[in-house]
């Protein structure tokens, strides 16, 4: 029963061995002539501005929170998509209707233009 | 072979989850929270529960670990600095002291053959893990299932009423 998480345990350790032997070999390998502009954080090439640990927006905290409750809405579809079959009209009705309670939402998140970037 | 996989994974989930909690740095703790969950979700595989792995990985280490950097960086919590707080630490070490008498006291007090619901492992390999669930949410479980709806709504509502500068 376990043999078919066998290519999953695979590629979580050759996804493992592929960061440690990148990291491990760079650092033994690569050589360590350090500069003052070599050490400093890699910033999109730009020159860097202030600490990296700076407060940020409360809109990135919006975005995330709204996506964690749609993906908890995907969550639930995929048992039902699983018996769909089985479910016939009943489940459809009753999966319609969950998603009409938190199209509702979605439709409120809109309308307060809480997805716009102010 | 299963009970030293069990092993090392208990190993490594034990491990991340002290690290959690003595991490000077509130994103390690954040990434060595991420590798319990993991383990937690090869736990659900090893119990055959592969829809329960699933959700595991995408809802808690995707999406509310993602809330959790963003507090993080929200909060801008400074690499701590030591501080006194022993009555914290005493206040801690109790409560953690009567979990651990109580989760000893429930585990010897349990037996095995204790009443079991309708689906035994047998019949759960037979019909399919998430086809059992999905029977039993959206036909014995369908007014809770349908009242997580109301309660996503209103989590969406608070959520811009809290989040948002003007509403």
């Amino acid at each position: 029963m376990l043999g078919a998480y066998l290519p999953i345990l695979l590629l979580v350790i050759v996804a493992i061995a592929f960061g440690l032997v990148s990291l491990t070999f760079s650092s033994l390998i690569g050589p360590k002539k350090k500069s003052a502009l070599k050490l400093s954080p890699y910033e999109s090439g730009c020159e860097p501005v202030g600490t990296a640990r700076d407060r940020f927006s409360i809109k990135f905290y919006l975005i995330a929170m709204l996506f964690i409750l749609f993906d908890i809405e995907a969550v639930f579809l995929y048992p039902w998509a699983i018996l769909y079959k089985k479910l016939g009209v009943f489940g459809l009705v009753e999966m319609g209707l969950f998603i009409v309670i938190l199209f509702v939402g979605y439709i409120y998140v809109w309308k307060k233009g809480a997805l716009e970037w102010e | 072979m299963e009970t030293l996989f069990f092993a090392i994974i208990t190993l490594v989930a034990v491990v991340s989850a002290i690290l959690v909690i003595t991490c000077k740095n509130p994103i390690n703790s954040a990434l060595s929270l991420i590798l319990t969950f993991f383990c937690l979700a090869t736990y659900y595989v090893m119990l055959d529960a592969p829809f329960m792995a699933a959700v595991q990985v995408m809802v808690y280490a995707g999406a509310i670990m993602v809330l959790i950097v963003f507090v993080i960086m929200l909060l801008n919590v400074r690499v701590d600095a030591h501080k006194k707080q022993t009555h914290k630490v005493a206040l801690g070490c109790i409560i953690g002291l009567f979990t651990l008498i109580n989760t000893a006291f429930l585990i010897f007090k349990s037996r095995a053959a204790m009443p079991m619901g309708p689906y035994n492992g047998s019949i759960i390999k037979q019909i399919g893990h998430t086809e059992l669930i999905g029977k039993e949410m959206f036909t014995t479980f369908l007014l809770p299932f349908e009242i997580t709806s109301i309660l996503l709504l209103v989590a969406i509502i608070g959520a811009v009423i809290l989040a948002k500068k003007k509403i």
